[in-house]
């Protein structure tokens, strides 16, 4: 069993402050994490690994600081890291980042087979979701997005069948090996390395491929060249002004408060009325 | 099959990257493990760097450490509830290259330290917790990880973990610390940009002011306040006798809002943005309150041996040169092929006491216990000396001659003329 796992380094947007004269995102000293969506993608590989053994590699497409995030994904488990980087590729958009990182896999594979390419939901900087789909496009895998479990992988039939959240649900969807999965949050809980491997991540010889080496032989296809995406302009929106409603009530008796709240709370969402009243019978 | 190292540190501070960085740049195999996510994540510190003890171990630390200011001005103020007494000194000599002293964001300096340890050839493993030592009888033989397969080995371990370290604590090399021997400190950045900051405080670019704060703000509790400007932003804090805490039911926070809200301090931090807030424990036990520091296969450094110099605020220094005389008493006894024993080892405590380090913590032995049983230096003489401040003046039809008659009497009124002779003695006693 092969796993890909594409992660991203992102700025932690939890402490992003916007620019308030420029109105850019100021990035100087807020610190560089992995996307968090990208750690769910992460441990489903490497439980897939505990699993059916095999080989999990990560792959990221970034400046040489990234080299970090590889070294986190190493120690909390993974096998292999690659950091594509090369000047090239500055200023891609999802069209270019998704032609590198499929240039890439196909270097990959060409020295042991993937089964697997696991991509997060999303990152918390672009949020575009586009390019797992992107790289699943360009290498022909079948796409499974915002995946929330895999239910069975059938080696000796090539198929994989995994539960998928859809709007208003959960899909069984099954389908042929090797395909791409979108990961989708709150599915699973990051594992805590050993100390083993701390010290392989520590001293790990990192691979860093540039452009010819991910197999890109046309430089228009990467970085800017490649990026038809145009930024038009960034703003920071107004916060907008939420207001508390405060609800008058006529005595200070908690049940009457709480029938007071509960009447405001179903005429402005029946569902929930009607789903009480259907668990209460 | 376990590892085993040379020499392992515990703990990423100043004390322990001192420490690591000396031990690898003298050829030992090193391995140093911090708990926190990233070499600095953890720290907290208001924060002046002192140059010296940096420069004895990193000379050209200057070109590429993240420093933010160098101060060119120092501010002393007590304060009363609405007004302050200060004295300022600022000296053009203090813009005279090398800089003595400079404001610093610990999460971006520890971070750089680190940095050079690791290219001194040290091992730095992160988000690793040393829950414990590992002992041969009395011999420290390693240390127990958080994590899966976590016993590494090896001939010496430094502890450099900080305020109240639990591994001399539960190897029962040093006893509970004491709640009248720490401080307790709060702070927070507030942000704000770099022309406002200069502007407010009359500095140029690269310039810094501090302002070191005494009086009602500690409402009567031992204790200080600071305000340091960095590049883009100004750190402020206060910290009181954890002990005094414990009595007066304030909370630090509380303390702090207050202190936010004094009409002197408020226009300074006025429309910034507040980014950070922490709490840490700051070890002023003093000379008296430092515990046994070395023994069979272990040393001790930094705020873990109470090497702080509470008065001055001086500590990430302090931690800096015990965690390089750490190393270089190592370093010497592997030279020379010698045990890590006791004995060995003691060496590195006579090398502190004929430093500043623990001259300095002898000079003020007394300071602590006087300050800690005399509030008046924290309550009645602010208000007192801010009262007479305001009586001299005020112009007000009063003649100058009854003023000074006014003031006499409103410090024997509240000290009586003994009181204050022997507040005069104390005062002279703890800086003796
Ligand atoms: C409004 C906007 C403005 C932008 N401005 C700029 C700009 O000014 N300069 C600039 O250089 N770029 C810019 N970009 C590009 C963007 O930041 C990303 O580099 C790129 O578009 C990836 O898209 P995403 O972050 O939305 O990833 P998503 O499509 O949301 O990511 C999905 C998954 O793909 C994988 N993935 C994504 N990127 C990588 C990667 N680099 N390496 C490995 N795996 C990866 C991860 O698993 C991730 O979870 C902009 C994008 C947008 C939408
Ligand atoms: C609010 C405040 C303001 C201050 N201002 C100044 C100032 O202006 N100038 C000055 O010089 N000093 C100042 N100090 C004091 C200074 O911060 C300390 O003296 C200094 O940080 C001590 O360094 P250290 O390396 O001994 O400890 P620390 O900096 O506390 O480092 C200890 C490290 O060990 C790690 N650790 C602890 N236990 C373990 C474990 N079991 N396993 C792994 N890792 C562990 C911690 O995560 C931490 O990173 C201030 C302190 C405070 C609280």
């Amino acid at each position: 069993m092969h796993s890909v796992v594409c992660i991203k380094q992102v700025p932690d947007s939890a402490q992003i402050r916007v620019h308030p004269v420029t109105n850019t995102i100021m990035r100087q000293g807020v610190p560089a994490i992995i996307n968090p969506y990208d750690l769910f993608a992460l441990e489903q590989a490497l439980r897939l690994k505990d699993r059916f053994g095999g080989t999990v590699t990560v792959v990221t497409m970034g400046p040489p600081q990234a080299e970090v995030a590889l070294r986190k994904a190493l120690s909390f488990g993974a096998d292999e890291a690659i950091l594509v980087s090369d000047r090239a590729f500055a200023g891609a958009d999802t069209l270019a980042t998704s032609c590198a990182l499929a240039s890439t896999i196909r270097q990959i594979r060409k020295n042991m087979p993937v089964d697997i390419v696991f991509t997060g939901k999303q990152t918390i900087d672009g949020d575009t979701a586009q390019v797992g789909p992107g790289i699943a496009r360009r290498l022909d895998l079948q796409l499974l997005t915002y995946v929330s479990r895999i239910l069975e992988v059938d080696h000796g039939a090539r198929q994989i069948r995994v539960e998928r959240r859809a709007e208003g649900g959960v899909q069984v969807l099954r389908t042929a090996l090797p395909c791409l999965i979108t990961m989708l949050e709150g599915t699973n809980e990051m594992r805590f390395g050993t100390m083993a491997d701390m010290f392989r991540a520590a001293r790990a010889e990192l691979k860093v491929w540039d452009r010819l080496a991910a197999g890109i032989e046309d430089p228009s296809l990467v970085g800017l060249k490649g990026s038809p995406t145009v930024v038009g302009k960034v703003f920071a929106p107004k916060p907008r002004a939420l207001r508390a409603e405060m609800i008058e009530t006529a005595t200070q008796e908690p049940k009457d408060l709480a029938v007071t709240l509960l009447a405001k709370l179903f005429t402005q969402h029946p569902r929930i009325e009607r789903e009480l009243a259907r668990r209460a019978v | 099959m376990a590892e085993k190292f040379d020499a392992i540190v515990v703990g990423a501070g100043p004390a322990g990257n001192a420490a690591a960085y000396t031990l690898a740049k003298g050829g030992l195999k090193v391995l140093q493990l911090e708990r926190g996510e990233y070499p600095g994540s953890k720290n907290v510190q208001g924060a002046i760097l002192y140059s010296d003890a940096l420069e004895r171990i990193i000379a050209n630390f200057r070109d590429d450490a993240p420093l933010e200011r160098h101060l060119i001005e120092q501010r002393v103020w007590i304060l009363d509830d609405e007004s302050y007494v200060g004295t300022t000194y600022r000296s053009a000599q203090f813009n005279q290259p090398p800089y003595n002293r400079y404001t610093i964001i610990r999460a971006h300096f520890d971070k750089w330290f680190s940095s050079r340890v690791q290219q001194a050839g040290a091992l730095v493993i992160c988000e690793t917790t040393v829950n414990e030592l590992l002992l041969d009888g009395k011999r420290v033989v390693g240390v127990r990880t958080d994590r899966q397969g976590g016993d590494i080995y090896a001939d010496v371990v430094i502890l450099a973990d900080g305020v109240n370290s639990l591994l001399a604590r539960k190897a029962g090399f040093h006893p509970e610390i004491k709640s009248k021997d720490v401080a307790l400190a709060v702070k927070e950045i507030h942000f704000l940009p770099q022309e406002t900051i200069e502007s407010r405080f009359n500095i140029g670019e690269d310039e810094g002011v501090v302002i070191e704060m005494a009086g009602k703000i500690s409402q009567g509790m031992m204790g200080t306040g600071f305000l340091y400007t960095n590049k883009e932003s100004i750190t402020l804090g206060i910290g009181c006798m954890l002990s005094d805490f414990k009595c007066q039911r304030t909370t630090p926070y509380a303390l702090l809002e207050k202190m936010k809200a004094h009409p002197a301090i408020r226009p300074l931090i006025e429309g910034g943005e507040m980014k950070e807030y922490a709490a840490h424990l700051i070890p002023e036990g003093g000379y008296d309150a430092v515990p046994p520091i070395y023994g069979e296969g272990w040393l001790i450094a930094g705020d873990a041996g109470m090497f702080v110099n509470g008065l001055h605020r001086e500590g990430s220094n302090l931690a800096m040169t015990t965690g390089q005389t750490a190393a270089r008493t190592v370093l010497d006894l592997a030279a020379a092929g010698k045990p890590f024993s006791a004995k060995n080892l003691a060496r590195y405590r006579e090398r502190l006491d004929d430093s500043f380090v623990m001259k300095d913590l002898k000079k003020y032995r007394r300071a602590p216990e006087i300050f800690h049983d005399n509030s008046q230096f924290f309550t009645t003489y602010p208000e007192l000396l801010n009262r007479a401040a305001h009586t001299l003046i005020r112009v007000d039809g009063v003649d100058k001659k009854t003023k000074e008659r006014e003031i006499r009497r409103n410090f024997v009124a509240r000290r009586s003329a003994w009181g204050l002779i022997g507040d005069a003695f104390k005062m002279w006693r703890a800086f003796e």
